[in-house]
């Protein structure tokens, strides 16, 4: 589903990725950790051009993100994206922000996408919340409105950016929840995170990254078991040890 | 001497038609700066380098001459220019518009640079192309943060089309001037000019406040 192959990328001089290369099969979570600087972030932003990259190649569903004739708008709109700060739309009430999307780039009808959008919610647990603005949820009600965002677009894969990292703790299992029943239903996903109970409970494989280099890529029982590399052994003991 | 308002009374058809003027050159400008405005302000944050570039230009020559020069320009060149000539309204509505679009531009720059980055990538991630992003995500935001400038501007803007009295376009200020010397009853007149002034723009901007709560983010 996703195949990235050899992905270099610099900031000027300075090197952010370093030949970087991970497949995603159709079905697959896969958990991206790492300490912060690593590149997690900046690389599954290159999986959907949001971030440019200078060396190699990665595939959406056979599709080449950083070739010059890709329909980049439309293969974004294939892959479904959460972020660490939620980035709703402020300005516009919760149904509107999961119903425009849909109107605008699929053609939807807006009464489609409003049906869509309250589905959606009640999956989310967030059935009397539509009319509402951001501004007046919770940021564990807010993500789960991003994520019903993205799913409504019904993506063929979806990327999480550290989605947990800007809750108060008694909020992220409200989003891991949703975000496990959505693993469970066979979601392709790529998700940095460093909730490692949520690894080990869905996780198909886990890629520990480290200076702009992916240091491992095992299966979640190897990676928790006996990590290959000294630095994931050092960053696993630092994360788990409370 | 004593007052006699009843110039003002006799006069007030007359005087309501300069404050009408005053009011439709405002909106003139209003609209049509802030169309171009918006326009410069893209131009200005636009990829393409020779746009930028012009349009700072632009926006940069016109906020540094002074209003009235802008306004005896156009005054004095356009008929020039175009080869016949023209009426003075048409002459400062042209010269105001211009003039406002570069403060309007830089307003609606700052507007646009004031929404973060994370919003246009969420725009972007959901497959909206660049100018969808622009219009349905940060366009509405960016008006909404700069709504307290833009309007204080507006007000300013409102006090300044007094300065059309320079090529004797009928507003509220050369109305008045014209019946005050017709008259000779200046204090009267000039009083009353400024109460107006003080009336609507307090008003407006105890407004401007309101609109702020109103539509914060």
């Amino acid at each position: 589903m996703i195949e990235v192959t050899n992905v270099s990328k610099w900031y000027q001089q300075f090197q952010v990725l370093d030949d970087c290369s991970l497949t995603i099969r159709k079905g697959e979570v896969i958990v991206i950790c790492g300490p912060s600087g690593s590149g997690k972030s900046t690389l599954i932003k290159c999986m959907n051009g949001l971030e440019p990259f200078q060396k190699g190649e990665i595939k959406v569903d056979g599709v080449s993100v950083g070739a010059k004739g890709t329909n980049l708008p439309r293969l974004r709109s294939r892959i479904g994206m959460v972020f660490q700060n939620f980035e709703l739309f402020p300005h516009m009430t919760v149904r509107r922000n999961i119903a425009l999307p849909q109107v605008k780039i699929l053609g939807r009808t807006r009464d489609e996408a409003d049906a869509r959008a309250v589905k959606l919610l009640e999956r989310m647990g967030l059935p009397a919340q539509a009319d509402k603005f951001p501004a007046q949820l919770s940021g564990g009600q807010q993500q789960r409105v991003a994520i019903a965002r993205a799913l409504a677009m019904d993506p063929v894969a979806m990327l999480f950016d550290e989605p947990t990292s800007a809750l108060d703790p008694e909020m992220i299992n409200e989003v891991l929840d949703v975000m496990v029943a959505l693993a469970q239903d066979g979601m392709t996903m790529a998700v940095v995170t460093h909730e490692m109970g949520f690894a080990r409970r869905v996780a198909d494989r886990v890629v520990f990254m480290d200076q702009g280099m992916i240091v491992e890529d095992a299966t979640k029982e190897a990676f928790f078991g006996t990590p290959r590399s000294e630095r994931a052994q050092l960053f696993l003991s630092k994360i788990l040890q409370h | 001497m004593g007052f006699d308002w009843n110039v003002i009374v006799n006069n007030r058809g007359l005087l309501f038609q300069g404050l009408m003027v005053s009011f439709q050159l405002t909106l003139v400008a209003i609209v049509g700066g802030m169309a171009l405005g918006t326009v410069l302000a893209m131009c200005r944050l636009s990829r393409f380098r020779v746009l930028a570039v012009a349009a700072g230009f632009y926006v940069n020559f016109l906020r540094s001459l002074p209003l009235i020069l802008v306004i005896f320009w156009f005054y004095i060149l356009t008929p020039q220019i175009v080869g016949h000539p023209i009426d003075a309204y048409s002459s400062v509505l042209i010269a105001f518009t211009l003039f406002e679009a570069a403060y309007y531009c830089e307003i609606i720059r700052a507007g646009i640079a004031s929404v973060k980055a994370g919003q246009v990538n969420a725009g972007l991630a959901l497959g909206f192309g660049r100018w969808h992003v622009m219009r349905y995500v940060v366009l509405p935001q960016a008006f909404r943060n700069m709504l307290p400038v833009l309007l204080t501007q507006a007000i300013i803007m409102f006090q300044d089309t007094s300065i059309v009295y320079v090529v004797g376009v009928r507003d509220f200020l050369t109305t008045a001037d014209v019946v005050a010397n017709s008259n000779n009853r200046p204090v009267e007149l000039y009083s009353v000019v400024a109460v107006t002034f003080l009336v609507i723009c307090f008003t407006a901007s105890r407004l401007v406040g309101r609109l702020q709560r109103k539509y914060a983010l």
